[in-house]
């Protein structure tokens, strides 16, 4: 069962340069990289297409320069497209007037930002508070809210603190709070943790899945770091010099990657981070004594000491509590030492 | 075997030697060719052919304050318009600082209300100083001030107070506004930026005269002149502060759903805010530096004590005077500062605390004000600082002045006659004697070398120019001083520049010197010079060249220290000693740099050079000068026309050169 679609867009490109949009008719809408370079322009995004579904964790990646960003930008139109269609809860974004434009942004859309972009002249209650402000929100109403928010990303005590006397990973928090303040439908983060270190990173990402555990937003996450991609995503977008070369699951990207580019990436990742019992088991209702139930969504990280504890193996169950399989100690040993499975 | 070819000059450089050659030559038999072919054309514009700018000007003056109207309104009703909305703010400074404020006029005026006591204003400022940064700042202002106080110039440091603080927020808001517009419009952009171009070269003495034409003798003319000498330098500051905000600032805005407005005054103009107060801080130094040029059309205070002295010969009271602008710029030159990069320190949030403990200076203010005001019906010593107090260290600076000239006479004399026997009068005499035709051709020929057919034809359309209009030898009198000062002053300037990039000590020295040079007002150097050398050339000269040295030795410092580490490294590494790597590889990368270092100290040249034209040059400035006395518009526009033609000839030749020898070097695409 599928959830309904948020954020829909087709074809979606950007070439920058002078004169894109003419270069662009001219072609008849599919130039190639050769065009692109003899029109002297930059393909940053080159015909994407993605599917946001509600409530989920879409994570886009890919390495710097691939157009992660300018995909993202265009989602939320920061900059326009030179052309593609992007759909918003059924409603084209494109054709929309600045004046809804507005009133869209301050209602449905939040934004967190790589480098924060907090304003250095408010305090961390003010630009908590800043998005409201804009809106006209009163005064104690929306301090109030920015409150809630700042408790939210644990950094109650600090409202009036400036940016510049907080850490990175402060910040960001700010920088989190601030895009919450506005209760978002759609909620954009641009490479959020990149500029952190690692153990602060690991540190906001625990964060960043116990807020959406409690808030439950459709989120659309850029990174450039695989691990970082795995660890959040519900589906994951590579992106290769502006194309979307593969929309998967985690999961799916690691078991049947759609192209060398991709294989490359996921080719020195911990498979047990990413592969469920599902892909594991061995499918089938199991004979004999058993150890007991396990989701078969579940990653093998997860279990799998469990599993190696154990003597029995275990019934492997799907979300209607129907046993699908089996999975035993031997199998999660195969995939934590990265050995394939016997044919 | 380096033979003699390696120290013969290239194809270029025969090119030069042999124009200096055929310049020198036609210079030094000009007057023999003139009698030889009776063609006194040749030294002298035939007056017959001057182009008759300077009385057409003067007439379209004439005609815009007495006739020209816009239908509803006349020119006239435009410029009384601005000259209320300036004068009423200035009335009020004035009255709360200096005069009182009083019901009625003239005879039958009546004081309501005595000024603010010295101490209340004393201790605001110190209020001012802490709240910006700490004590010791709040110290230096309060010392700056009680200065002005026990030395007698306080009421003349009020009346110059009064003026600045209504030119700079007039300046900077103006000039934001003007930014702003900049920023949205790339055409506004476009059109201001020639205009912007224009007003740093037009020397200040030049919209003088027309200013003084248009708002008439008096503190109004001084602060419009004053405003629009210091608005520039915000507008382009404004400009780079507000492109300078980051992208994901600007995109936060939009995120957030922010209007165009809310855009601009929530998000962008407070990101920029600290760049913004560098602009504001200029400012207000320029608005210092025009103190005393602003006292000939009527500003008074300090400006107009230096400038009469001046006048008088007055030793100690032109140095009392100037003394006393100088801390004045030196206290708000650090209290702008301060506030530009003032921190804003976290406060633990209390509920329950009253006025006085929330904001303790302000309360700690307005009670001083109204204790002073209160007591001062008791003690008058609260309201006015007693003259009795005063000390006037006149009578010290004349002794003082009066000693070096007994006992060093001889010693300046003998500099003095050297450097202008053997330098300035041979290089005088060289650009005076160059027939104006061959001055013409010269210049498009190096317009031609630097920078292609284009600023050919700039540079020789300028030049002609300045013939046609009959200024040929008072513009050469010009190259001349403006030559040999820029001359000197790089002379001393860059190995200065070189000593404090190789070195950090005579970096701190350096550059504290440098920087106490740039917040003296222009004026201030030509009190002891004059003083020591008397009027004429060289005391014109040497202030010049303490004036417009400080650029010399930035950009030689910074040129030095921009060369790419490795290539200093690998000079290091093939065996150069110190002497080499500076010579062979620091020096010749550091060009470019030097070449805009030049650019530089010659329009500061240019400007001071107008303002020497008080200790009697013969120049162009005097030309200015002369038109400013007899209130003469169109001679003064043309007169500094003529200064900024030779300042945009000098700036686009030198940018030129430098942005050839940068692509030459890879520095640039
Ligand atoms: N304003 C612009 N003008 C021209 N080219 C641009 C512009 N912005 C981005 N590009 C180009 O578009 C391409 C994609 O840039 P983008 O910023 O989307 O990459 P990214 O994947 O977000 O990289 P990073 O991980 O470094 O943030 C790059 O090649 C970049 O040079
Ligand atoms: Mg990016």
């Amino acid at each position: 069962m599928e959830k309904p679609i948020l954020l829909d867009c087709r074809g979606i490109w950007k070439l920058y340069g002078a004169g894109a949009q003419d270069a662009y008719k001219r072609h008849g809408g599919a130039l190639s990289s050769e065009q692109i370079r003899s029109e002297g322009l930059v393909g940053a995004v080159r015909d994407a297409t993605v599917q946001i579904r509600q409530g989920e964790i879409f994570v886009i990646m890919g390495l710097s320069g691939s157009g992660k960003s300018t995909l993202v930008r265009c989602l939320s139109r920061l900059i326009e497209p030179t052309a593609g269609e992007i759909l918003f809860e059924g409603r084209d974004l494109l054709s929309m007037t600045d004046k809804e434009m507005i009133d869209i942004r301050r209602r449905k859309m939040g934004m967190v930002f790589q480098h924060f972009a907090l304003l250095p002249h408010l305090t961390v209650l003010q630009n908590a508070a800043f998005p409201l402000e804009v809106q006209g929100v009163p005064r104690a109403k929306r301090e109030a809210r920015a409150r809630e928010v700042i408790e939210l990303v644990g950094l109650k005590g600090r409202e009036a603190y400036y940016p510049r006397q907080l850490s990175g990973g402060q910040q960001q928090r700010v920088g989190i709070a601030r895009s919450l303040a506005v209760e978002p439908d759609l909620w954009f983060l641009d490479e959020p943790f990149s500029a952190l270190d690692p153990l602060i990173r690991r540190e906001m990402q625990d964060e960043f899945l116990r807020l959406q555990g409690m808030l439950h937003k459709t989120i659309v996450f850029i990174t450039h770091d695989f691990d970082e991609a795995i660890r959040l995503a519900d589906h994951i977008a590579v992106m290769k010099d502006g194309r979307v070369v593969q929309v998967a699951t985690p999961e799916e990207l690691v078991l049947n990657p759609a192209t060398e580019y991709v294989g490359e990436f996921t080719r020195h990742v911990p498979r047990s981070k990413v592969l469920t019992l599902r892909s594991v088991m061995t499918p089938g209702a199991p004979e004999g004594e058993m150890a007991g139930d396990l989701p078969q969504t579940q990653r093998i990280e997860a279990v799998a000491d469990q599993i190696e504890a154990s003597a029995l193996p275990f019934r492997v169950v799907n979300a209607e509590g129907d046993v699908v399989g089996s999975i035993g100690r031997q199998a999660v040993i195969d995939v934590l030492i990265g050995r394939k499975p016997a044919p | 075997m380096t033979g003699l070819r390696d120290h013969l000059p290239g194809r270029n450089g025969w090119f030069w030697l042999a124009l200096f050659a055929a310049t020198w030559l036609l210079s030094r038999y000009s007057w023999d060719i003139y009698k030889a072919y009776d063609a006194r054309w040749i030294i002298k514009y035939p007056s017959a052919y001057i182009l008759p700018v300077e009385a057409r000007i003067s007439a379209f003056m004439r005609w815009l304050v007495e006739d020209a109207g816009f239908g509803l309104f006349s020119f006239r009703d435009v410029t009384r318009f601005i000259s209320t909305l300036i004068e009423i703010p200035y009335d009020f400074m004035r009255d709360l600082l200096i005069d009182g404020f009083s019901s009625g006029l003239g005879n039958a005026a009546v004081q309501i209300a005595p000024p603010l006591s010295w101490i209340a204003i004393i201790v605001t400022l110190v209020a001012m100083g802490h709240y910006a940064r700490d004590w010791k700042l709040a110290a230096l202002i309060g010392a700056c001030f009680l200065y002005l106080a026990v030395f007698g110039q306080w009421n003349s440091a009020m009346v110059t107070l009064a003026s600045v603080l209504i030119a700079v927020p007039i300046g900077s808001v103006g000039g934001l506004l003007l930014g702003i517009m900049a920023y949205r419009s790339p055409l506004f952009e476009r059109l201001l930026r020639p205009l912007l171009d224009l007003m740093q070269t037009v020397p200040v003495f030049a919209y003088l005269v027309p200013i003084l034409f248009l708002f008439g003798f008096g503190p109004v003319a001084a602060l419009v002149a004053t405003i629009i000498y210091a608005m520039p330098p915000m507008v382009r500051v404004t400009i780079v502060a507000l492109h300078g905000v980051p992208n994901e600032t600007r995109d936060v805005g939009v995120m957030v759903g922010c209007t165009r407005r809310q855009m601009m005054w929530k998000v962008i103009v407070p990101s920029a805010a600290p760049t913004l107060m560098v602009g504001v801080n200029q400012v207000i130094m320029l608005s210092l530096n025009m103190v005393i040029i602003a006292s000939m059309i009527g500003a008074g205070g300090l400006g107009f004590d230096v400038l009469s002295a001046l006048r008088r010969l007055d030793i100690g009271g032109g140095i009392e005077a100037g003394l006393a602008i100088v801390v004045m710029a030196i206290a708000l030159d650090r209290l702008s500062q301060a506030f530009a990069s003032r921190n804003a320190q976290a406060y633990a949030p209390g509920r329950d605390r009253n006025l006085f403990q929330r904001h303790p200076w302000l309360a700690t203010v307005l009670l001083v004000m109204i204790c002073t005001y209160l007591l001062s019906h008791v003690s008058p010593v609260l309201q006015a600082y007693p003259d009795a107090a005063t000390v006037s260290t006149g009578a010290f600076w004349s002794d003082f002045m009066g000693y070096i000239n007994v006992h060093f006479f001889d010693v300046f004399e003998t500099i003095k006659g050297a450097l202008l026997s053997y330098l300035l009068l041979p290089v005088k005499r060289f650009f005076v004697g160059i027939p104006w035709p061959w001055g013409i051709m010269v210049m498009t020929l190096i317009g031609w070398r630097a920078g292609g057919l284009g600023l050919a034809a700039l540079t020789g359309t300028l030049t002609a120019l300045i013939a046609m209009v009959g200024l040929w030898d008072k513009a050469m009198i010009t190259v001349y001083l403006c030559g040999v000062s820029v001359l000197i002053a790089s002379a001393i300037g860059i190995p200065m520049g070189i000593m404090a990039a190789q070195n950090d000590t005579a970096n701190r020295v350096v550059g504290s010197f440098i920087d106490t040079l740039q917040t003296l007002p222009s004026f201030v150097y030509l009190i002891p010079v004059v003083m020591l050398f008397r009027v004429g050339d060289f005391s014109a000269m040497i202030a010049v060249v303490l004036y417009a040295m400080a650029p010399a030795v930035r950009y030689a410092a910074h040129g030095i220290r921009s060369v790419d580490p490795q290539l200093v490294e690998a000079g290091l590494v093939s065996g150069c000693t110190p002497r080499q790597v500076l010579w062979r590889i620091k020096l010749p990368m550091a060009i470019p740099e030097l070449l805009l270092g030049l650019n530089q100290t010659i329009m500061l040249a240019l400007s001071m050079l107008v303002i020497t034209a008080l200790v009697g040059t013969r120049d162009l400035g005097q030309e200015v000068y002369i038109a400013l006395t007899k209130a003469n518009s169109g001679q003064g526009i043309v007169a500094g026309l003529a200064v900024a033609f030779i300042a945009i000839v000098a700036d686009r030749i030198l940018s030129a050169t430098a942005s050839r020898m940068r692509r030459k070097m890879g520095l640039e695409q």
